[in-house]
């Protein structure tokens, strides 16, 4: 795999249809790339988790399965960063109006924790309008280089 | 893999040992339909194995809150046993842990129902 001028050994940018075929895709996808990059299976899992969360929120909340609208997939990958960047074709959502699922009142509810386990397992979590319409997710996790000290 | 769920008794226990997959789609589906049934068939003590489950995702974390108040209503009472590191962070992490009760080893988990 060759490096881009940015320092990318790993770019990837798709076009996805709104469907639960997408979601296992793009875990796949970036569980591999994250897998290159050295991270252990703890953090595999996570990384993974966050990056279905996310797939599942574009196609679910966000195109709401529709098959005419698609899920914009783009990874990024450097020797010590991984982007992931998931944009929708929905009506987009404002963060602070999504419940607190650790509120009491909510503790017990059916769902709502998706974006509690996307924040708790990756570096960054941005959310933002997408132009002309729906929401970009992007999604950071830094690989902390391993310190080792002469004996 | 989706969640494959066997169920065997132990005394007046249901025990569900789950394996596997509970995400969005096939493996939530089954899941909520078998704790719904075992608990529309009168079964009041279930305990949940979970100590062959791989992997969980917030819809999966969902499906457990759903039946253990699915079990509730009905008057009996659903338990956790044999979690994995994975998914007793999830629980951490959502607050969920304290809701459940949760057991290191069945029979323990068992004797606990009486």
């Amino acid at each position: 795999m060759s490096e881009t001028a940015h320092g990318e050994v790993q770019r990837v940018d798709e076009l996805l249809d709104s469907t639960l075929e997408s979601v296992d895709h793009a875990e796949a996808v970036v569980v591999k790339a994250a897998e290159e990059m050295g991270f252990d299976e703890e953090e595999l899992h996570k990384i993974g988790i966050a990056v279905r969360e996310t797939m599942v929120n574009a196609v679910v909340h966000g195109n709401r399965y529709n098959s005419r609208k698609k899920v914009h997939f783009e990874v990024r990958r450097t020797e010590s960063t991984l982007t992931i960047r998931v944009g929708d074709e929905g009506e987009g959502f404002e963060r602070k109006e999504v419940a607190d699922p650790l509120a009491e009142e909510n503790i017990l509810k059916f769902s709502g924790r998706g974006l509690l386990l996307i924040e708790a397992f990756m570096d960054e979590f941005v959310t933002e309008p997408r132009k002309p319409t729906g929401t970009q997710v992007t999604l950071v996790k830094r690989k902390v280089p391993v310190v080792t000290t002469a004996s | 893999m989706s969640v494959k769920l066997t169920t065997r008794q132990v005394g007046d226990v249901t025990v569900v040992d789950a394996a596997g997959r509970i995400t969005l789609g096939e493996g939530a589906i089954t899941f909520r339909d078998t704790i719904r049934d075992l608990a529309s068939k009168g079964n009041q003590k279930i305990l949940l194995n979970l100590g062959e489950i791989s992997y969980i995702d917030s819809s999966g974390i969902g499906e457990l809150v759903s039946g253990f108040t699915t079990v509730r209503n009905q008057g009996g009472v659903l338990k956790l046993v044999g979690l994995t590191k994975r998914v007793q962070d999830l629980l951490q992490i959502t607050k969920l842990y304290t809701v459940f009760d949760v057991y290191d080893d069945e029979a323990t988990a068992v004797r606990s129902f009486a």
